[in-house]
């Protein structure tokens, strides 16, 4: 009998276990997750949350009706690993043995690495959106929001979902605009970034979305603290942003263990191979999702597309031969812009952002760098996907590689 | 795409002024370049241009918090010994592409 481990029960980790068993022989292989959460959560349905569109229901299932029946599912967290002797310690002390292992744990938020961050305000007037808790807990403070500043920030590079906190805004926009009081909000995106977005193309529509919705943006804005009695924010470079309303993305930080066994980064995100996301050092373990240190977004779809890639390549090394395929950053995010809309932008590690149509080349039915209705109900849409096809490993008819069919080449 | 002549050597730079060929760097040349933004080299910037080159020689991608957790200076040195945007300006200086966020 042979195992294989994986570490992390969340897109990407439940994906796997999924695919893996639909074609793996049961009186060869079998297939161990380890989690201690018993709740897996649509983390893209958080964003709807604050502002009373998505509730509680809306975006959570119990861990264990995700994953196959043939699968073991040990509710308990990962210690240290130990990639010399294949070898995984968890919290209880039980130790588990492989043959392959796929980490996929994910990014959790840190906000005790910012100074003021867990003070007084705290879920007074500061919040964050990427956790359920915290999103319903926003919920019920924008309901009493009634005029003043609404500043949105990010503690630093690399966060999930990079495209979230620019949807908060704009959704904030819609949200207080129906509520009347539109006039009464300034909304502030601060970001370390020296603009909305990184890729040029896709930051210029990105600007002026926001420049419509008068929505101000500071870039390059680095904090250093939080000053709670006086409500700003303070930069290393001693500038200041006051605000009524903080809602912040902390700091993301890969799972403790990864620190713990020396695997990873400063952040605790695994350095893999960008195209096999192999360990280089150890070949028989794969890092995918949020987890992993490449240079594309942290996103479902990027987990969805390099899951694609890595499934292929694991029944290739079983079998001794060579890894087939090399995952090319594909990325794919609608973005939602209020007023019913949103946009759509394709791209990987070679290829930015450009304007065009997707899936199909030149009918869509998405538009991408564009802002459409039909984009909008891609994104609501995604939630059923996700539950029923993404999680559960079932082919969707797109393909994991990045097209240039359908994109116009513009600069 | 230009050329530029910097500490009596001919460099490549783009044309945003960073250098296209880290090979082409030196410490004199990093400390004109420096002069032309109005700083003036320690020994405390070079070790941070020497750690620079090295992570970024070795494919790594910086962030302001990996030099500021590097043990040569914590952020807000960094801020100071390199004001405005410190990771972009020390990129400049230590003869290393602009540094791109991957989002
Ligand atoms: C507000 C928000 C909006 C988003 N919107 C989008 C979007 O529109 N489109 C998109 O593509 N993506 C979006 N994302 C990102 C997407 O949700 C993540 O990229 C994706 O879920 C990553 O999957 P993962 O499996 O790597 O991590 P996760 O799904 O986070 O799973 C990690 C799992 O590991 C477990 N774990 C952690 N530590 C340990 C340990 N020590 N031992 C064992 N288990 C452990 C956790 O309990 C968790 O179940 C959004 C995210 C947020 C927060």
């Amino acid at each position: 009998m042979k195992n294989i481990l994986i570490l992390g029960a969340g897109t990407a980790g439940s994906m796997m276990a999924n695919k893996l068993s639909r074609v793996l022989d049961k009186k060869e292989w079998k297939i161990t997750v380890v989690d201690p959460a018993s709740t897996h959560y649509y983390q893209p349905g958080f964003l709807f949350i604050p502002f009373g569109k998505y509730s509680r229901k809306d975006v959570v299932k119990p861990t264990e009706k995700l994953l196959p029946r043939s699968v073991e599912l040990i509710k308990s967290e990962v210690e240290t690993l130990f990639p010399g002797e294949n070898k995984v310690v968890l919290k209880d002390g039980k130790s588990l043995a492989y043959d392959y292992l796929i980490i996929a744990t994910g990014a959790r938020l840190a906000p005790e690495e910012t100074t003021g961050l867990l003070g007084p305000l705290w879920q007074k007037d500061i919040f964050e959106f990427y956790t359920l808790e915290g999103a319903l807990a926003l919920a019920d403070r924008l309901k009493n929001f009634n005029g003043g500043k609404l500043v949105m920030s990010i503690v630093d590079m690399p966060f999930k979902c990079p495209v979230a906190p620019i949807e908060f805004v704009c959704l904030a926009d819609d949200y207080f605009k129906k509520r009347g009081i539109r006039d009464k909000v300034e909304i502030y995106y601060v970001t370390p970034l020296s603009g909305a977005f990184t890729k040029p193309i896709a930051a210029r529509m990105l600007n002026q979305v926001m420049q419509e919705r008068n929505i101000h943006i500071i870039s390059d804005f680095y904090i250093e603290h939080i000053d709670n009695e006086n409500k700003k924010l303070v930069s290393y470079d001693e500038r200041e942003v006051p605000f009524d309303l903080l809602t912040i993305v902390p700091l993301n930080k890969g799972a403790d263990f990864v620190g713990r066994s020396k695997i990873g980064d400063e952040l605790n995100f695994i350095p893999v191979d960008k195209h096999t996301l192999q360990m280089p050092q150890y070949p028989n373990i794969f890092v995918l999702g949020d987890a992993a240190a490449i240079p594309t977004s942290k996103a479902g779809s990027v987990a969805h597309f390099a899951g694609e890639i890595l499934f292929e390549n694991i029944l290739h090394i079983i079998e001794g031969k060579a890894p087939a395929e090399k995952f090319d950053g594909h990325s794919n995010c609608y973005i939602e812009v209020g007023q019913g809309k949103a946009s759509l932008i394709d791209f990987n590690y070679d290829t930015e952002p450009l304007p065009g149509t997707y899936p199909v080349a030149g009918i869509g039915p998405f538009k991408l760098l564009d802002v459409t209705r039909i984009n909008h109900w891609g994104k609501l849409a995604f939630r059923w996907i996700y539950w029923y096809f993404l999680v559960k490993g079932r082919a969707l008819p797109v393909s994991a590689h990045m097209s240039m069919k359908g994109k116009k080449v513009v600069s | 795409m230009a050329e530029k002549i910097v500490a009596g050597r001919t460099i490549q730079v783009n044309e945003e002024g960073y250098m296209t060929n880290p090979s082409e760097w030196t410490r004199e040349i990093a400390a004109e370049l420096a002069k032309e933004e109005g700083i003036t080299l320690t020994d405390k910037h070079y070790a941070v241009l020497e750690f620079i080159r090295e992570k970024a020689l070795a494919g790594e991608t910086l962030t302001i918090r990996k030099i500021g957790t590097s043990g040569i200076v914590d952020m807000k040195e960094f801020y100071q010994l390199f004001p405005g945007g410190p990771l972009k300006l020390a990129s400049k200086l230590a003869g290393i592409p602009k540094p791109t966020s991957c989002v």
